[in-house]
């Protein structure tokens, strides 16, 4: 057994990358589709609103957040899994 | 069968080291949530602490490495665990009182290697188990937590900046309670087993469970609680220095640092690292102000704390050696009652000193003046 387990090593960076800098960066999306649209046009740069009120603008999020959301379930699934091993037969 | 009295003290001192592990820790997932008021302090310790019962119920993978992996369960007596949780409990609280974000699971498994030492010589140690499971990861989570972070930072700020900053920050409010939560799951999950392996490993010692036993139901259940309950308790002082010393953050950064720590804790604890959470956590906070462009990062913050992670090993190790070498001298169960009295003598000492400049949740957020403790005392400062 060597030190350190390269083929561990890299996983953890590329996956820890995509949920950890991509997820949030999808989220981020979402955001900035929500916002578009009239309503946080006229809106002054202090105003909180997020939402803008453009349709497609609110599918683009909602696909957004769906996606983040069923990454995070699929995430703690597979950790219930890896956790919990079936019984060896 | 060994000594049943003996065999309670020590399961009784691991929970209340598992207690220690959940409030020097609640910083990971909370502090730049409860920094950018993305919610209000009571509360954010309390959706931590249901979370982090949840989480130790969801994997059981590490605590098999802390168990059987880095020590000869053969060698392993009742004094070695109770004299290394004391090396543990003491490292935890003294360096919760200055503030310091070090690694609880560093200092438990400091403390039982020192024990061992003490006992059985470098022979019951598995080395290469301690370079290649603990070590190793420790120095490289930070790292790549840190890279992580910056760049789920860089991203999100490139990605929202035609919003208005309130908008913004508003929106990424939102993300952050959504990713502290994650933290507060893996939290639960990687932390609270390293509690349960000790316990399983004081078990075998005792005669009470086969060799290569897993933990008991009963064993999971007292853990998550007790880790839970200190979550909720909140150490405010780590929280501050995490959410206010380290970096000035703003809610983006926040959320780029939580699921940063998120992923990494999570991918490694799923690879059977038992790694720091706060190690990650603390990187992926420096992360966060590397990645965006005029952000005050306090470098002398990080310098002592990244000091103190250097030093957990060894500490707790020679408390932990100091204690094995009183209790066996004493002998019997004597020795290890004494060892815990002390350790009670000491926490009260530490907890005493704490209350003379305290940090709870109504100060948690007053300006950074360069030490932990904020230069007036607000009686009456908002919730």
């Amino acid at each position: 057994m060597s030190l350190i387990n390269l083929s561990a090593l890299w996983k953890i960076v590329v996956f820890g990358l995509l949920a950890g800098a991509g997820l949030p960066a999808i989220f981020a999306v979402g955001l900035l589709s929500l916002s578009r649209g009239p309503k946080t046009r006229t809106a002054g740069a202090d105003s909180e609103a997020v939402v803008g009120g453009s349709l497609a603008g609110m599918i683009i999020a909602a696909v957004c957040f769906l996606v983040v959301l069923a990454a995070i379930g699929w995430g703690i699934y597979e950790v219930y899994r890896i956790g919990h091993p079936a019984p060896a037969k | 069968m060994g000594n049943d009295v003996v065999l309670g003290l020590v399961v009784v001192t691991a929970l209340a080291f598992d207690f220690t592990n959940g409030f020097h820790d609640t910083g990971n997932a909370m502090a730049t949530t409860i920094a950018t008021g993305a919610l209000r302090p009571r509360i954010a310790v309390a959706l931590s602490g249901v979370l982090n019962l949840i989480g130790a119920f969801l994997s059981l993978a590490v605590a098999a490495t802390i168990a059987s992996g880095l020590v000869d369960t053969k060698l392993v007596t009742l004094t070695v665990v109770a004299a290394g949780l004391t090396g543990a409990i003491v490292w935890n609280l003294l360096t919760w009182f200055f503030g310091i974000p070090s690694s609880s699971s560093q200092a438990l498994i400091g403390g039982v290697i020192g024990a061992m030492l003490a006992a059985a010589g470098g022979q019951a140690v598995k080395w290469h188990s301690l370079v290649a499971k603990v070590i190793l990861p420790a120095v490289l989570a930070p790292v790549i937590a840190v890279l992580v972070a910056a760049t789920g930072t860089w991203l999100l700020y490139r990605i929202s900046r035609s919003l208005t900053s309130g908008g913004r920050n508003h929106g990424f409010r939102i993300g952050q309670i959504g990713s502290a939560s994650m933290v507060s799951l893996a939290h639960g999950t990687n932390d609270a087993q390293k509690t349960m392996g000790v316990i399983t490993l004081a078990l075998i010692a005792n005669g009470t469970l086969p060799a290569n036993a897993t933990a008991p139901f009963w064993v999971i259940l007292t853990c998550a609680l007790a880790i839970s309950l200190g979550t909720y308790v909140g150490g405010w002082r780590v929280i501050r220095t995490l959410g206010k010393g380290l970096v000035k953050i703003e809610s983006p950064q926040g959320m780029a640092s939580q699921s940063s720590s998120a992923a990494v804790i999570l991918l490694s604890a799923s690879f059977g690292y038992a790694l720091s959470t706060t190690h990650v956590a603390t990187g992926s906070i420096i992360g966060a102000g590397l990645g965006k462009k005029g952000t005050e990062v306090r470098w002398n913050v990080a310098g002592r704390t990244v000091s103190a992670w250097a030093l957990t090993l060894p500490a707790a190790g020679i408390v932990g050696a100091a204690a094995y070498g009183l209790a066996s001298a004493i002998g019997g169960s004597a020795g290890v009652i004494v060892d815990l009295l002390i350790l009670v003598a000491v926490s009260a000492v530490i907890y005493a000193r704490s209350r003379a400049s305290k940090v709870n949740h109504t100060n948690v957020n007053d300006e950074w003046t360069g030490v932990v403790t904020p230069a007036e005392p607000q009686p009456i400062a908002a919730a």
